[in-house]
């Protein structure tokens, strides 16, 4: 994507450059390796292979569908029912790649850039792109999420080998403070982007809603959750358009 | 063929299941502006999915986690909120103290 740009100085190199800088010294480092170190040692501990674990880190880069799929399959779980669970998961994808793909491409902007920068879509790379992109010259943006992307997921897959040989000296305690950086790190992200009334009101209502639809046995329960919560904040942002 | 196996199993319930919203969000992008009223429907529904995704964790959580009580949990979340809020909304902040909170109450308190 990159190396069939010779010319230095061109908006891809620029942009792809900048956005490694941008990847490598984000706040989500840190968070990633924690998370990625706690998949490799549930991934070990449930006897998967490190050839299979790393490349499900790279093929995957969903945190939450690699800990469904790796506990459901450890645990001799139906594959059908386990690529159910995973799909649900990944619902959020879906709004999160067409909430990002119209800041970053352009009419030239080449569909494997484009591609793959939605295969890179992950909460981290998406918080990073959608609050630092539009700061950048628009033909350099598809570049710029790439780099932050490639940076983010390399550190996760060295993460992901270190878990699985480190995983017999971790304590319990630690693997679980570790699993537990995913939906902390995803909570205060989520406060931190959060500007309007409607921002606050889907933050919210996601919160509640989608453990009390398990708890009802609502099924699709994710799908519901952003369907029921993102309108009712969307229209929570009409009538304050409205009234202005 | 037998060590094929799982890597077959991790293409077709991990990968394809999770990579085709991906693939649906690219085809959905097309012909939206990034200021247009649909986008904002958009991102509330992503957002409100992201919490939820955090709900699900934090309630019915997995693997080493599940053995660590609901209420610290639930407590090491506020905690960790509250650091987050304290320190001049520093996302750093809020996750290390509230990732801290959670293994000293399992490692202080007992399960």
């Amino acid at each position: 994507m990159v190396r069939d740009e010779p010319a230095v100085g061109s908006p891809v190199r620029e942009g792809y450059l900048a956005g490694c800088r941008a990847g490598a010294t984000s706040v989500f480092q840190i968070v990633l390796i924690g998370t990625y170190i706690s998949i490799g040692a549930l991934a070990h501990d449930l006897g998967f292979s490190i050839a299979w674990v790393v490349l499900s880190t790279l093929v995957i880069w969903a945190a939450p569908a690699q800990v469904i799929m790796i506990s459901a399959l450890g645990a001799g779980a139906p594959p059908l029912e386990v690529a159910v669970a995973v799909s649900l998961s990944g619902v959020r994808l879906l709004p999160m790649v067409v909430a990002l793909l119209p800041v970053l491409r352009t009419r030239t902007s080449r569909f494997p850039g484009v591609i793959l920068a939605a295969h890179f879509t992950a909460v981290s790379m998406w918080m990073e792109a959608l609050r630092l992109a539009p700061r950048r010259p628009v033909e350099q943006r598809v570049a710029f999420a790439n780099g932050i992307g490639t940076m983010l997921i390399g550190s996760a897959t060295l993460a992901t080998v270190a878990g699985y040989y480190f995983a017999r000296v971790l304590p319990e305690p630690v693997v679980g403070g570790l699993l537990f950086l995913t939906p902390m790190s995803f909570l205060v992200s989520v406060a931190r982007s959060s500007r309007t009334a409607s921002d606050r009101v889907a933050a919210v209502a996601g919160l509640v809603l989608s453990p009390l639809l398990v708890v009802l046995g609502i099924g699709l329960d994710l799908m519901w959750t952003g369907l029921v919560g993102g309108t009712a904040a969307y229209l929570v942002h009409r009538v304050a358009k409205a009234r202005r | 063929m037998a060590e094929l196996w799982p890597y077959l199993v991790l293409v077709l319930v991990g990968f394809l299941p999770n990579e085709m919203w991906r693939w649906l969000g690219v085809v959905f992008s097309r012909g939206l502006d990034e200021t247009s009223e649909a986008l904002i429907w958009v991102r509330a529904v992503a957002t409100a999915i992201l919490t939820g995704v955090v709900a699900k964790i934090i309630v019915f959580a997995p693997g080493a986690l599940a053995g660590v009580p609901l209420w610290m949990r639930l407590g090491a979340t506020v905690v960790g909120m509250l650091a987050f809020l304290l320190a001049r909304q520093s996302v750093f902040a809020g996750v290390v103290t509230g990732t801290l909170a959670l293994i000293a109450l399992d490692v202080l308190v007992g399960r």
